[in-house]
């Protein structure tokens, strides 16, 4: 029976790495707990979605630092953003381990450029638009995830990355000359 | 009866034409949508957080050649199409318990618009 739990716990779990001793641990421990770290799980897959954007951000702006095409200050604030995605990379790794889950790794900066068609860049405008698209991306990607977890002191923490996402947006279709969004409520639809 | 049937050729016609226009407009509003919500994680042609989209109408689901899914996802023997596509953005982990998305689009007419972009691009 406790084999049978283990498996449907697995089953359930889905994409979720647990740890050998995060495992063990769930050993043994009744159905309600055993359904407490399924839902974990899932709150861990998510984070681990999560992190892939941020690793995927952090090579963006190493991209676009390494182009010799930004000048200052917009070259500051894009070491600025990279820093403070770096700061969410490191966030969330120390979540998910305390979780006893299994941090996505970071890709090698070449997958990157070549998802992010790095090679049709020429300017420095398109750099911003692309860091643009993929803030704006990523800032409703965290608030749209909101709702599917299950712990709530997560989704703030998603909310919090979005906030700093949304900041980054901003500065960036500033610095572009777009207009604000002229209707409220229009991040996460 | 010949006219009748010239009326109703017609108002078929018109229509058809208004449900083009329609799937036209969805799939522009769609393209504003997948820019603003999607592209954090998906493009059309690159794998990224999440596989690439083109072609997706048609393709079994978990079937991007090299993109790591989740095997909930490889296991699922869906085939993405209208109906399967607007089941997985109203709940992915209803229609299939395990994904990694986790993202849903509440609003049904944002679906639609959605699904008809996707659609648009499907081609090779």
């Amino acid at each position: 029976m406790q084999s049978q739990t283990r498996r449907s716990f697995l089953t359930a779990s889905g994409t979720a790495t647990l740890s050998a001793a995060a495992f063990g641990l769930i050993a043994g421990v009744p159905r309600r707990s055993l359904a407490m770290a399924s839902t974990m799980a899932r709150d861990v897959d998510i984070l681990n979605v999560a992190l892939g954007l941020e690793h995927e951000a952090i090579n963006a702006y190493q991209l676009g630092a390494q182009s010799g095409l930004l000048q200052k200050p917009v070259l500051d604030a894009a070491v600025l953003f990279q820093s403070h995605h770096k700061g969410h990379r490191d966030a969330l790794i120390a979540t998910i381990e305390k979780l006893g889950g299994r941090p996505v790794a970071e890709k090698p900066m070449a997958e990157y450029a070549r998802a992010l068609n790095a090679a049709a860049i020429k300017s420095q405008e398109d750099i911003l638009n692309l860091a643009a698209r993929l803030e704006l991306g990523a800032s409703n990607a965290y608030l749209g995830v909101i709702p599917s977890f299950q712990d709530v002191n997560l989704a703030k923490v998603a909310a919090r990355l979005a906030a700093d996402e949304t900041m980054h947006w901003t500065a960036l279709s500033g610095v572009l000359g777009r207009q604000l969004p002229g209707a409220p409520l229009s991040f996460g639809a | 009866m010949r006219r009748s049937a010239s009326a109703l050729s017609a108002a078929a016609f018109l229509v058809w034409v208004a449900s083009g226009t329609t799937d036209a407009a969805d799939a522009t509003r769609g393209k504003d949508l997948y820019e603003s919500r999607c592209t954090g994680c998906h493009s059309l042609d690159q794998d990224r957080i999440g596989p690439r989209h083109r072609g997706l109408i048609g393709r079994r689901a978990g079937s991007v050649a090299g993109f790591e899914y989740s095997p909930a996802l490889r296991a699922s023997h869906i085939v993405w199409s209208a109906q399967t596509l607007d089941a997985w953005l109203r709940n992915p982990e209803r229609l299939i318990p395990g994904q990694r998305m986790n993202y849903s689009v509440p609003d049904a007419a944002d679906r639609a618009a959605l699904v008809a972009y996707l659609a648009a691009e499907s081609g090779p």
